[in-house]
């Protein structure tokens, strides 16, 4: 499981990240194509210094990758952890459809073993 | 089918899973406030669960174990915040070291369950759980309410399902 292989501290991590509105816009506006940071601050009414923190969060979150090209950084989505977030819902999702069908198999126990 | 419906808002970390019983919502409830009901179906087959603790009323708290097929045991439990028999649980999840004692450096997540009686004799319950740090959940619950975040989060998903990985 996905669950397993992330630290609970990673999926926290993950989910901190994309909680924040500028910070889901900046991963889908990198996941079109390489954005400089500055390019990414003209979209916000945000210093480059802001941005830069929101891009320093998604990073240490595995979301986006950051590389130095001459004088610009140029952020990119990392789809594989963004893909990731789902997995970890995705598996949540496994869990409950378990766990409701198992319900419905205890209802269905009780409902023999009642006389009405 | 038992689960009708699911809801996954990866930029949000929610899950909705909507299910749908022939029985009453007191019945439903019952499977809830009746520990050795709870433990019939909240655990795996392979990890069955043992409640040691069960008070579902705001403030209360159920704790529990699950024992694996080596006798090894994981503990866990849920802070309720809020119930209203028979229609609705909400809880906080938490995992739990050997002793029983909270492990804080786990996230917790939060549940609510809805059970409303849809007519013809079918009961429907909603689980929604929230995934992630007590901030990130106040985050969350706060842009819930916003109109437009909803567009963005499609955005995440629609980036997802156009390139997968």
């Amino acid at each position: 499981m996905v669950v397993d292989q992330l630290t609970d501290a990673e999926i926290d991590r993950l989910f901190h990240a994309l909680a924040d509105s500028t910070r889901r816009d900046i991963v889908v506006r990198a996941a079109g194509g390489d954005l400089s940071v500055s390019a990414l601050a003209r979209c916000y009414p945000m210093s480059v210094t802001a941005i830069q923190k929101h891009v320093t969060v998604l990073e240490s979150a595995g979301l986006v990758r950051k590389e130095r090209r001459g004088r610009e950084q140029i952020v990119t989505t990392e789809r594989t952890q963004l893909a990731t977030a789902h997995q970890v819902l995705d598996e949540l999702e496994a869990m409950w459809r378990q766990r409701l069908d198992r319900f419905g198999e205890v209802l269905a126990d009780l409902a023999q073993g009642d006389p009405t | 089918m038992t689960v009708t419906d699911v809801h996954k808002d990866t930029g949000a970390g929610t899950l909705t899973v909507v299910a749908e019983y022939n029985a009453s919502p007191d019945r439903i409830w019952q499977l809830w406030a009746d520990p050795r009901q709870l433990e019939r179906w909240w655990g795996p087959p392979t990890y069955p669960a043992t409640v040691t603790d069960h008070d579902l009323s705001a403030g209360g708290t159920v704790r529990y174990h699950m024992t694996g097929p080596e006798g090894d045991q994981h503990h866990g439990g849920w802070d309720v915040v809020g119930s209203d028999r028979p229609h609705r649980i909400e809880f906080e999840d938490f995992f739990a070291d050997d002793d029983g004692a909270e492990n804080t450096d786990l996230p917790r997540s939060r549940t609510s369950v809805s059970i409303d009686d849809v007519g013809g004799g079918i009961t429907r319950m909603t689980i929604e759980t929230v995934y992630g740090s007590p901030e990130a959940l106040v985050q969350v619950l706060e842009m819930g309410m916003e109109e437009g975040i909803r567009s963005a989060l499609g955005q995440i998903d629609d980036v997802l399902a156009a390139q997968p990985v």
